[in-house]
């Protein structure tokens, strides 16, 4: 579902903050910049409240953050609802024992690191990233944590491009979203 | 300085904050004593501790800035940021932001690498600080003061959750105030011992060789 449907009168504020970059980081690709929500102190909290007021009291233990733009908004959302937050990196970032995943990229591949013993079995997860295009990087993300025996709860992302079909990629993992952008 | 000579003498949300980061010897290579900071973001009370030490110092400076080098500052700083009202503004690697870009060259001890921020994130006048996981050269706290003063704004202070003990000789390198809440660890202080959930969990580096 995305809350965008609702109509959350914070929504429209979260929306126009996002600058669209046409051609950025190649030709075709309208980039979506998060950056300048961060620079609207209310926009931002907003964004946050947004997942926090969705993820509280759901005995949710751990938020999994993507490199580098989830650890932007996961550890508030983290620190709001209680739970620890674990950071999801590319390979050789994290400097203990770690398993790692691989997922396909349009041109290749790429992978995703989580450090052994920061999730346990049991444990009730959400995966944050800032955007969902094709998937791609939340698959591998569920699968680190699907793994070790954590429960997936959710997908959470500030942007959501459902042209590119992520949601369909999830495997029937429920996935919340804020806003959506259409290519008009 | 040190958050216990200012002020925080004695605090006891500083051990566990210390005790909660995770050392792991010879990483990225050998003689270095990594300085983990995701096992402190693990624990729920000392991660929060850290964020609301940050935001009591700061909340009535009149910071409008909060300044985060990647990836490790984008950790603490947007917490920090949306604490005292502020926004956060990340500072990263080359081509990684999307927009028109202001960079700042900075030596590593091999070579150089590169910092960049947004042109107009930052406006003239702006009080700001940089926050980062660790100082050690202070190379990488340097460019970021470099970006912030280059887009006009007055660098208040740096902060980071560790820091070297030498802190006159980073203030003189960085010249601006330093922050900082605890020293780098050593591998054979597992205060825990024998109880540390460590080894539960983790291959507690701290207990390699010691049979616990």
């Amino acid at each position: 579902m995305s809350a965008y449907r609702d109509e959350d009168p914070r929504l429209h504020g979260i929306k126009t903050k996002i600058r669209v970059v046409p051609h950025f980081p190649k030709s075709g690709i309208m980039f979506q910049d998060i950056t300048t929500l961060l620079l609207d102190p209310k926009a931002f909290k907003d964004t946050i409240d947004l997942f926090v007021e969705r993820y509280k009291g759901k005995n949710i233990s751990v938020v999994a953050g993507i490199e580098a733009r989830g650890f932007i908004f996961g550890p508030p959302i983290a620190l709001a609802i209680g739970a620890k937050f674990v950071p999801l990196r590319k390979p050789k970032k994290l400097p203990g024992k770690v398993i790692s995943q691989e997922y396909i990229l349009e041109y290749g591949r790429d992978c995703l690191e989580m450090h052994v013993g920061a999730v346990e079995a049991g444990e009730r997860a959400i995966v944050v990233d800032d955007l969902i295009a094709t998937g791609g990087t939340l698959c591998a993300a569920m699968d680190l944590l699907e793994r070790v025996g954590a429960e997936v709860v959710e997908c959470a992302c500030v942007i959501e491009l459902p042209e590119l079909k992520g949601r369909e990629r999830l495997n029937g993992k429920p996935l919340y979203v804020l806003v959506e952008y259409l290519e008009v | 300085m040190f958050a216990e000579e200012n002020g925080l003498k004695g605090d006891p949300r500083l051990q566990a904050i210390s005790q909660a980061i995770r050392v792991v010897p010879h990483f990225p290579k050998q003689g270095i004593m990594f300085q983990d900071i995701t096992t402190l973001l693990l624990d729920h009370k000392a991660f929060k501790d850290t964020v609301d030490i940050f935001v009591d110092r700061y909340r009535d400076m009149h910071i409008s800035v909060v300044a985060g080098v990647e990836a490790r500052g984008f950790l603490f700083g947007p917490s920090i940021a949306l604490g005292i009202g502020a926004k956060f503004v990340p500072l990263r690697k080359p081509r990684k932001l999307p927009g028109e870009v202001i960079s700042e060259k900075y030596s590593l001890e091999y070579g150089t690498d590169c910092l960049e921020l947004h042109v107009g994130a930052v406006q003239p006048g702006e009080r700001a600080i940089v926050i980062d996981d660790l100082v050690a050269t202070g190379g990488t706290l340097s460019a970021a003061i470099r970006l912030l003063e280059r887009s006009g704004a007055e660098v208040v202070e740096c902060a980071c959750v560790i820091g070297v003990p030498d802190v006159k000789g980073h203030c003189r390198l960085i010249g601006k105030p330093l922050y900082v809440l605890v020293e780098p660890r050593e591998v054979d202080k597992c205060s825990r011992g024998s109880t540390c959930v460590n080894t539960k969990s983790f291959d507690c580096v701290s207990h390699q060789g010691w049979g616990g």
